[in-house]
């Protein structure tokens, strides 16, 4: 089993560290990964993607073409990643600043209302983890929630461990909100 | 400190290994895409624990002429940059090359000529390979293309180091360096205590203790014209023995390849998928993946010349390694060359189709 | 009174134990010989024999290393500070001290010689001033004297083209972590024992962690100046000396 994904926004809105987590729980999985970031002036409010590919065999090239699922938090991402989901792949939004949605028939879309979602919270500082709950149900199921839970802390510098509860449960908030579009 | 699995950096996975390979010093100036090492390193502060030195120094210049210094005393020395700052440092590779030192020299290739950009490429591989600094010498060089291996590497490169009393450049690119993977660091190995180095460098390292009354001295400048020939013979007989004796190279699919990429470092992982679409699409297409540069994997090639009808000489350059491809093969076959450069990283459809349209030639 | 100086149990003058005994290859008048011996004695007298690294130049001075005989590292280019702040950081009992010309350190070497001070190394650089480059021949320093006339200065060094004659000891102790800037000259007797106490006030103030310690030597270089030796000694007092006078300029 092999999952090839890309996660793409702006920059700021966690997606690397969103990578990292999901990355953390594969390899607690005792799954082979890679988490290639795109990086540069692009890190500086830019748009900002990062491919996590996780594989139970050795990963060949961190760098590819297409993905198996693409999570899409911003209008540029998704115009420049849709295209690029392979056919029966997945593909995942905030529909918050999103005005022209996908109109690919084969994939199957879901969308997740991340950004709203930690405004009714109160925590905008929740929402890549709301995004990676919609991210972590709708993926095969490759990760335990023991494993997810052990990605969250091996990849949250002990500083911030405070705030694993109010992560993990937007991580619940965001399997419980997620809707197929089609 | 003990072995442990963790999910880092290419970059990060460097700062760790240094410490745990037991290094005594690292110097170093910030250039992206590899200022990570230096920042990691000041995070794990080594010199609390290990004792291990680490310094910012004001320039590559500096840098390189500090691991002068501190190889000159017999210790495990090393730096890391990206391609301008390794310009900076040539002179002193060259230096340290003439007065038979051992170092580490991380270096994180990004895209030239100039300032050029901070993505990734493999443009370098001449000046690293054929040399950079000034006269008849040469470095051993290795090419990681897993983040383990930045890991495995370091150690290996130090060991080679003091083997043969060379620098050793791990040459690596921005995607390894960026890039995180799950690896396993090993347990440390103890830095050396000044009693074992005079032990076991006492015979030519300037440690300051005068030994037995004989006084040591580090140079590379000999006027008699005579002497220098035959100093760069005793170098040459070096690296003849390093061309015998160390050449790493990994293959895959080569068995019953009709085609053959050959490829280094983050260009071998894009074409390792290349080979699985061209396995899938029918093409018997085979890797072979030199793990040192220098000394380059000839053998191997030519063996492999015989039997393929076409080579793929994949690297982000507009065709530098492609050139020992060349003069290793033995026989007359179709060689070419693809690759992209100033930053852009080619993806395995493209090298998918680059060998699509080798096959397709005659 | 003769047979006093001839008795071995008293000998009045002695080579420096540390002298090599292999022939100097500087000029008749140069100053380096003279510091050359200045430096093994101060390494003896301080029993640094055992602990001590000398860093050489690209100069005159760079076979210093067969004259004192101790561990020795021969540098590029200016590049002296940056090899002996590496030694003292990996091993700080050691001594280490950088033996460099004017073009060494104040033009080519400038960078790594400011900043091995501001880090306040725990090192002793000794500066060799004579106002010319030496081993290639006689060109313009950056501490060439306005007028003065080297092979690339053939009509004297003129501000306007070429700069002003820089006064490196001056700036450097503007810096924190340096702790001792010293002049001296080694062209008389009592300008020899003053020098050496400096020297050895120097390398104390290494060995004690006190931060860089940069001694200037004002020196002739009569082949290079195109003078007899005696010459050179007598405008160098009169010319150097007026632009780069000796005495202490920092002792903290």
């Amino acid at each position: 089993m092999k999952q090839e994904i890309i996660i793409a926004g702006f920059g700021g809105q966690g997606v690397l560290s969103m990578g990292k987590i999901l990355a953390y729980s594969a390899v607690m999985q005792g799954q082979e990964v890679t988490w290639m970031p795109s990086y540069g002036p692009e890190m500086r409010g830019g748009t900002a993607n990062v491919t996590v590919i996780i594989s139970d065999r050795p990963i060949s090239s961190p760098v590819i073409h297409e993905y198996d699922i693409a999570v899409v938090l911003n209008q540029q991402s998704l115009d420049k990643f849709e295209g690029k989901i392979k056919v029966g792949g997945i593909l995942l939004y905030d529909p918050n600043g999103i005005t022209r949605p996908s109109n690919r028939k084969d994939i199957r879309i879901y969308a997740v209302e991340a950004a709203e979602k930690a405004a009714e919270i109160g925590n905008v500082r929740v929402f890549n983890m709301i995004v990676l709950g919609a991210l972590l149900k709708i993926l095969p199921p490759m990760l335990s929630a023991d494993s997810i839970r052990n990605g969250l802390r091996k990849s949250l510098p002990e500083r911030v461990h405070a705030t694993i509860p109010a992560n993990e449960k937007a991580i619940e908030t965001g399997m419980e909100i997620v809707q197929k579009q089609n | 400190m003990k072995e442990e699995i963790r999910l880092m950096k290419g970059n990060e996975v460097i700062a760790h290994a240094a410490v745990r390979a037991g290094c005594d010093g690292y110097f170093g100036y910030p250039i992206t895409p590899q200022t990570e090492i230096m920042e990691t390193l000041m995070e794990l502060k080594p010199w609390e624990t290990t004792g291990m030195v680490v310094l910012q120094a004001e320039s590559e210049v500096a840098s390189i002429n500090m691991l002068y210094g501190g190889a000159a005393m017999g210790k495990r020395v090393m730096t890391s940059s990206s391609s301008p700052g390794i310009s900076l440092m040539s002179e002193g590779i060259s230096y340290i090359a003439g007065a038979e030192l051992p170092c580490v020299i991380v270096d994180i290739m990004r895209g030239g000529p100039g300032l050029g950009t901070i993505q990734p490429a493999q443009s370098d591989y001449f000046q690293i390979v054929k040399g950079g600094g000034h006269g008849d010498y040469h470095v051993i060089v290795l090419a990681p293309y897993s983040v383990q291996e930045m890991n495995d590497f370091v150690e290996d490169a130090f060991d080679l180091a003091f083997k043969y009393r060379t620098p050793v450049i791990i040459l690596s690119d921005g995607i390894i360096g960026q890039m995180m993977e799950k690896v396993v660091l090993k347990a440390p190995t103890p830095r050396l205590s000044n009693a074992e180095i005079e032990r076991r460098y006492g015979s030519w390292a300037s440690t300051g203790s005068k030994r037995n009354g004989k006084s040591n001295v580090i140079t590379s400048v000999n006027l008699d014209s005579l002497q220098q020939e035959e100093f760069n013979l005793h170098l040459q007989r070096k690296y003849r023995t390093i061309e015998k004796k160390e050449v790493r190279y990994q293959e895959f699919e080569c068995d019953d390849a009709e085609y053959l990429i050959v490829a280094y470092g983050s260009s071998a992982r894009i074409s390792h998928k290349c080979v699985e679409l061209a396995r899938a699409a029918g093409i018997k297409a085979g890797l072979l993946r030199p793990i040192t540069l220098y000394p380059f994997p000839v053998e191997p090639i030519a063996e492999l010349s015989k039997r393929v009808k076409g080579i793929l000489a994949v690297e982000m350059s507009m065709g530098q390694m492609v050139e020992d491809v060349r003069l290793a093969a033995e026989k007359q076959i179709k060689i070419r060359h693809y690759g992209r450069c100033g930053g852009m990283i080619p993806s395995p459809n493209e090298v998918f189709d680059a060998l699509v349209s080798l096959t397709k030639e005659d | 009174m003769l047979s006093n100086i001839q008795n071995q149990e008293q000998p009045v003058y002695a080579k420096a134990r540390l002298l090599t005994d292999k022939v100097m290859h500087y000029c008749p008048g140069c100053s380096h010989g003279t510091l050359h011996k200045l430096i093994a004695e101060v390494i003896d007298e301080l029993q640094l024999e055992h602990k001590c690294i000398g860093i050489s130049p690209v100069g005159c001075g760079v076979f210093a290393y067969d004259y004192i005989d101790i561990d020795w590292i021969e540098a590029a280019h200016g590049r002296a500070p940056a090899i002996a702040s590496a030694l003292k950081r990996l091993n700080p009992d050691n001594m280490v001290f950088t033996y460099q010309g004017d073009g060494d350190l104040a033009a080519i070497g400038t960078g790594e010689t400011i900043h091995a001070c501001n880090r306040g190394e725990n090192i002793t650089i000794i500066f060799i001033n004579n106002g010319i480059y030496g081993m290639t021949g006689g060109q313009m320093a950056p501490t060439t004297l306005i007028g003065m006339k080297t092979a690339t200065t053939p009509e004297g060094r003129d501000p306007q083209l070429h700069g002003f004659p820089v006064k490196i000891a001056d700036m450097l102790c503007h810096l924190d972590g340096v702790s001792y800037v010293t002049r001296q000259a080694v062209h008389k007797p009592a300008a020899v024992r003053k020098a050496k106490s400096a020297l050895k006030k120097a390398f104390q103030k290494s060995m004690d962690g006190k931060g860089t310690s940069f001694v200037e030597i004002v020196a002739t270089c009569n082949s290079g100046w195109k003078m007899s030796p005696v010459a050179a000694n007598r405008w160098m007092e009169e010319h150097m000396l007026k632009q780069y006078p000796l005495g202490d300029l920092k002792d903290i």
